[in-house]
């Protein structure tokens, strides 16, 4: 609730001044880690390590998004809580299907070998 | 009130006209926020999931294909691995032959970025009750997002029409582009979930392009300032920036790994 001071219950039609200053530092820094993960991309050759820096950046990003954009960081501590504590089924999930998928490759190339 | 006043008499005649207030008997907030936007958070959960799974597929099956290993610019079109996706997203339009990686879906990015800006500053004038400026902006957001979704319409087209040479499939034929069943650019499964996980993107934009056009009408009609809130405007926006949020994650695993 920080960003928006300005009381919405104005009495007259007297409309407050915008405050826009936090919104572009958001897009500065979503641009700047654009930038970053293409960089990144071309830079460096293909490799785990590599990605691991684009998801890292990629994380980095959604957090911004989702914290100012979508205002998550200043809701209460519950809300927050109950919308991040379901992801962690979704590493578990992408962690073991990812897996599965190393797994299952091998069992047909080596079939048909 | 009427009803609840009712069975309380039966309790607590006391307590006939204070409302509710304790925390286990529904009179109160504990999450500060109204049931449309909790339900907005929540659905918005489960839609989270379901792009998870999308992209979740799509690991799976790039695990289960070799990865091209020989050298980047030694790279050529094969069914035998998954196809490095800056080979198969490089051009742009007006810019034909010209071998441009990502920079197309570069500028989606950026329209998309902008368009989530546009958005904010919407829903921070409907916090200031400035109607002309909530209109501005959500005729901005409409703009980057229909735009957005133009681009995604000439980028399938290029990728179904596919590139002029072709590969040589199997039994010899050249074969241009892709559909469902068959493509140049790799395994089937690399066009089936480029359709699946990119389409099913640009139809949560376009629904959001829609409810953006109502909550346009809407404040046109002075319906948000007669409510005394705006908070119709930052549910969409809760949605809206959902869709850029998933796009960020598609970038990446889609574009970039």
């Amino acid at each position: 609730m920080a960003h928006h001071a300005t009381d919405h219950t104005q009495p007259t039609g007297e409309i407050p001044r915008p405050v826009t200053g936090w919104i572009w530092k958001t897009f500065f820094v979503l641009v700047g880690v654009t930038a970053l993960e293409f960089l990144v991309t071309f830079v460096m050759d293909p490799s785990t390590f590599r990605n691991s820096i684009l998801i890292v950046l990629t994380i980095f990003k959604a957090f911004f998004i989702v914290a100012e954009f979508m205002h998550l960081k200043h809701e209460t501590k519950g809300l927050i809580w109950s919308i991040l504590v379901p992801m962690a089924l979704l590493i578990w999930l992408m962690v073991a299907l990812i897996t599965e998928g190393s797994a299952i490759g091998e069992a047909i190339y080596n079939a048909f070998k | 009130m009427s009803t609840t006043s009712t069975t309380q008499t039966l309790h607590n005649n006391a307590s006939i006209e204070r409302p509710r207030s304790g925390t286990w008997d529904g009179g109160n907030e504990p999450f500060k926020a109204s049931y449309g936007k909790l339900m907005m958070w929540f659905f918005l959960l489960s839609d989270a999931f379901t792009f998870a799974a999308f992209l979740t597929t799509y690991g799976l099956m790039r695990h289960r294909h070799l990865a091209f290993t020989g050298d980047h610019k030694d790279f050529v079109f094969s069914t035998a691995y998954w196809p490095i996706p800056d080979k198969v997203f490089n051009s742009f339009p007006g810019l034909h032959g010209m071998d441009l990686p990502l920079a197309f879906v570069a500028l989606m990015t950026m329209i998309l970025i902008f368009s989530s800006v546009t958005m904010v500053l919407a829903v921070e004038a409907g916090h200031r009750m400035d109607k002309a400026d909530v209109q501005k902006w959500l005729l901005w957001t409409l703009l980057f997002g229909a735009t957005f979704v133009s681009c995604q319409a000439w980028e399938w087209s290029h990728f179904i029409g596919g590139t002029e040479e072709g590969t040589k499939m199997l039994d010899g034929t050249i074969f241009h582009g892709a559909n469902l069943q068959m493509n140049q650019y790799g395994p089937v499964l690399f066009a089936d979930l480029f359709f699946f996980i990119t389409g099913f993107h640009g139809t949560h934009v376009f629904s959001g392009l829609v409810l953006l056009t109502w909550a346009f009408i809407a404040t046109t009609n002075g319906t948000f300032e007669k409510r005394g809130h705006y908070e119709m405007v930052e549910k969409i926006g809760l949605y809206w920036h959902f869709v850029d949020l998933v796009w960020v994650f598609v970038f990446t695993f889609f574009y970039l790994v």
